[in-house]
């Protein structure tokens, strides 16, 4: 670890030098984005990048992963964070990295004209040993990305699994988006969860927000129903779109007993014959009278 | 040795399963059950399982067995009170209990036994 205490002493003994040329040439660079980042900002970075470089240097050891590189991960993870709100791209960030490459090369340069075989070692360790630490910036930035979309799974996951009680005894499950295993396993917990509580008889799942039904969605769903039916409830599949039908009989799925309605409301006209009732129209409302509302609430209890 | 109860209602019978099955309790109780639907000329089966919380393919198979059984002596078996949990395990197992009638609780269980003995007699 010869090469990189050298390159220690050159950092420690030029630190300033190398910093003003380290900021001016990304201030002059044609990838320097003005309007995303101050130059006070930069070059705060740059100092405190710098000076963590040089204490993990001190160190000897290359290994972007030993105890003494855990400053400036930890300043690279901030970094990495606050440049993409500021809307930089993972190259953009990688680049404040490899940019400091060609100031220190200068310096080495001069430094070691002398000799140029020890000069190109030192130039290739010097190159490693940013490379990774640029790497590692992306790293950091896909990391945060993971993140976000883990996060953002888990809310579609709770967010599109409704159980909604469309009337007493009957309950309605509006699936949107593609129903997956771990789909299937939430939409179930919910709906029979429900059917325990509210002691519905009938459910009627709608697959009119389901894009596509393959044999694995229709599987799902005869789950779902099989399970359902265990709790001692009916249920109705609906809102099957006619490209749907054509898919369902293409694939060779079986649906078995199931009863299936092309809209909601027929299978809701289904549950509510199933259970004795029927919805009809009332009479022509009446002309108001002066005591009007009154008035009408007496009838309809009469009606009742 | 221990019992699964068998009680009688009318012209049905109750079961309460609230313990752990295991093979020889499950064929005591096939034994027991249908002894007492020959002997009481029962027409219809409860069995609440309200109080299971780990069901495997060995009781579902033993719900679908009895169910059978009954059947041939001419009673209907209804299966009540099944957990959520339970039912998406056996639903996972690949048991769907497609012989067995089920319904959510006993009353209504015993409305369902009711109505479909009430309509074989008519038909």
């Amino acid at each position: 670890m010869n090469e990189l205490s050298v390159l220690h002493d050159l950092v420690a003994k030029n630190e300033d030098d190398i910093l003003r040329r380290w900021v001016d040439r990304q201030l002059g660079a044609a990838s320097f984005r003005a309007d995303r980042i101050s130059k006070a900002e930069l070059s705060d970075q740059s100092r405190r990048f710098l000076s963590l470089f040089r204490q993990s240097l001190a160190s000897g050891n290359a290994d972007l992963h030993a105890p003494a590189w855990a400053g400036i991960r930890e300043m690279l993870e901030d970094l990495s964070g606050s440049r993409a709100q500021q809307g930089f791209s993972p190259s953009e960030t990688a680049l404040f990295i490899f940019s400091l490459k060609e100031t220190l090369f200068e310096r080495l340069q001069d430094q070691l004209a002398t000799d140029p075989k020890a000069a190109t070692q030192l130039i290739l360790d010097t190159s490693q040993v940013l490379d990774r630490i640029g790497l590692f910036t992306t790293e950091v930035y896909q990391r945060g990305r993971e993140r976000v979309i883990i996060h953002q799974q888990q809310e579609l996951m709770e967010l599109s699994t409704p159980v909604v009680t469309l009337w007493e005894g009957v309950l309605a499950l509006p699936i949107i988006g593609t129903l997956d295993s771990s789909r299937t396993q939430v939409v179930m917990e919910s709906l029979l969860q429900r059917i325990v509580e509210t002691g519905a008889a009938i459910a009627i799942i709608d697959i009119t927000g389901v894009p596509t039904v393959d044999t694995l969605t229709a599987q799902h769903l005869l789950k779902t129903v099989a399970a359902a039916r265990l709790m001692g409830a009916d249920c109705i599949i609906s809102g099957i779109r006619p490209q749907i039908a054509q898919t369902i009989v293409h694939l060779g799925v079986d649906l078995g007993t199931v009863v299936t309605k092309s809209t909601l409301a027929d299978a809701f006209a289904i549950a509510l014959r199933r259970l004795n009732l029927s919805v009809t129209r009332v009479a022509a409302p009446k002309k108001r009278r002066p005591d009007g509302d009154e008035a009408d609430r007496l009838e309809d209890r009469v009606e009742d | 040795m221990e019992r699964i109860p068998i009680l009688k209602m009318g012209e049905y019978l109750l079961v309460t399963i609230q313990v752990d099955m295991h093979d020889r309790l499950a064929m005591t109780l096939q034994d027991d059950l249908t002894a007492r639907i020959v002997a009481a000329h029962a027409k219809g089966v409860l069995i609440d399982i309200s109080a299971l919380e780990i069901v495997d393919s060995f009781i579902g198979r033993m719900l679908a067995d009895i169910a059978a059984m009954s059947r041939v002596l001419d009673a209907e078996t209804v299966v009540v009170g099944m957990r959520p949990a339970v039912a998406i395990t056996l639903v996972e197992l690949g048991l769907s209990l497609t012989g067995v009638r089920t319904a959510l609780n006993v009353e209504r269980g015993m409305d369902m036994l009711r109505h479909r003995i009430r309509s074989r007699l008519d038909g």
